[in-house]
């Protein structure tokens, strides 16, 4: 049963609230029941915010290794380039978001004109 | 939202929901923010995304108020795309999705009193995603415990509703912009939560799980494809607490 598989106006809503909204709030349901027998300075938080952290992580990696889009036309050097640059200017910024967005994009923005 | 002074017997009553309303516009104004602003370019992206693979404005609207969570809409959109069935759709979108199960489970206790009430932490953990999730956690410190469910409710309900609206707003005006800025808006994204998940890190080992997720997540996107994320966040994460573990005892015996 694929997302076109019936004419129905209601199956492509059936299959968001399915494979979208029952697939993602099942996991927030679960951390509210798992929350609620834990303190907030528990051991095993440390765990678990290691563990999302790097899950967060590992999509940010993905999308700067393995864009979609027009960013998948863009040389892997450059998004790399741009990427640590925006971090760098971040750090020096005293951990300004903004001033590593500008750098990133500025990076980037010139990176793909001059190659035209 | 009009306050009935006559209308209430009791003065004292309205005190404490005056201080309730007062935290919740407080959330509200923490959404017009970069990260809020951020946020709303990764939504423009994204409905740009949805437009292509032939969903209606009514469908990206309506899926964009029920997952809430970028990552899981881009993977469902995906799904569409490749034709795959309702269950290999639900599968894959779980999948991206598990992180937020940790993430709940770091903020809930964070919000609760003995006097919450269950039904408030599961609806206002629909609005957990990882903007939202890092406004709180930054910002929790400086707002009185008893008044951070009113105040995430702030945040939760204006980011939904907003980029609900900004989702609408693209389909109806999808101009066309040159290609490098739509690479531009593409690259957002990864650039804030870069920079976001490095200052929201509450100990050292965050900073280790954040760098060991970066070089794990492109690994495993090719060695185990489909479940790169749940490996990448387990192995990372779980040596980061490791390493964790192993500054503690050396800092209590020495």
């Amino acid at each position: 049963m694929t997302f076109d598989a019936l004419d129905a106006w209601w199956w492509p809503y059936l299959f968001i609230l399915v494979a979208g909204w029952l697939a993602t709030d099942s996991w927030r349901y679960l951390g509210v029941y798992l929350g609620g027998k834990m303190s907030e300075e528990s051991d095993i938080l440390v765990f678990v915010r290691c563990v999302a952290t790097a899950l967060v992580a590992a999509v940010i990696a993905n999308l700067i290794v393995f864009p979609s889009g027009t960013l998948a036309d863009s040389p892997l050097a450059l998004r790399l380039g741009a990427a640590i640059a925006g971090f760098a200017a971040y750090l020096l910024a005293r951990k300004q978001i903004l001033a590593g967005i500008i750098v990133a994009e500025a990076f980037l923005l010139v990176g793909l004109y001059l190659i035209g | 939202m009009s306050e009935k002074q006559s209308a209430e017997p009791d003065r004292e009553e309205q005190v404490p929901d005056e201080r309730h309303l007062t935290w919740y516009l407080r959330g509200v104004r923490r959404c017009f923010s970069i990260p809020g602003l951020v946020l709303v370019s990764a939504f423009v992206g994204f409905a740009g995304l949805a437009r292509e693979a032939g969903l209606t404005l009514e469908q990206t609207v309506f899926m964009t108020g029920i997952v809430w969570a970028l990552p899981g809409q881009v993977v469902l959109i995906g799904a569409i795309l490749a034709g795959n069935s309702l269950f290999a759709a639900a599968f894959a979108v779980a999948l991206s999705s598990v992180r937020l199960a940790p993430m709940v489970v770091a903020l809930t206790p964070e919000m609760r009193t003995p006097k919450t009430r269950k039904w408030v932490l599961y609806a206002l953990s629909h609005f957990v995603a990882i903007t939202s999730w890092v406004l709180a956690m930054e910002s929790f410190h400086k707002v009185p415990r008893d008044m951070r469910t009113a105040f995430y409710t702030g945040i939760g309900t204006t980011l939904v509703l907003v980029n609900m609206g900004v989702v609408a707003t693209v389909f109806l005006v999808a101009g066309r912009l040159p290609v490098q800025l739509t690479a531009a808006l593409l690259f957002l994204t990864p650039v804030y939560f870069l920079t976001s998940l490095w200052g929201s890190a509450r100990e050292r080992a965050g900073h280790v799980a954040m760098i060991l997720g970066l070089a794990l997540g492109p690994v495993f996107h090719v060695l185990l494809p489909g479940f790169d994320l749940l490996a990448a966040g387990g192995v990372a994460g779980g040596a980061a607490y490791f390493w964790h573990r192993v500054r503690l005892k050396r800092e209590t015996a020495g």
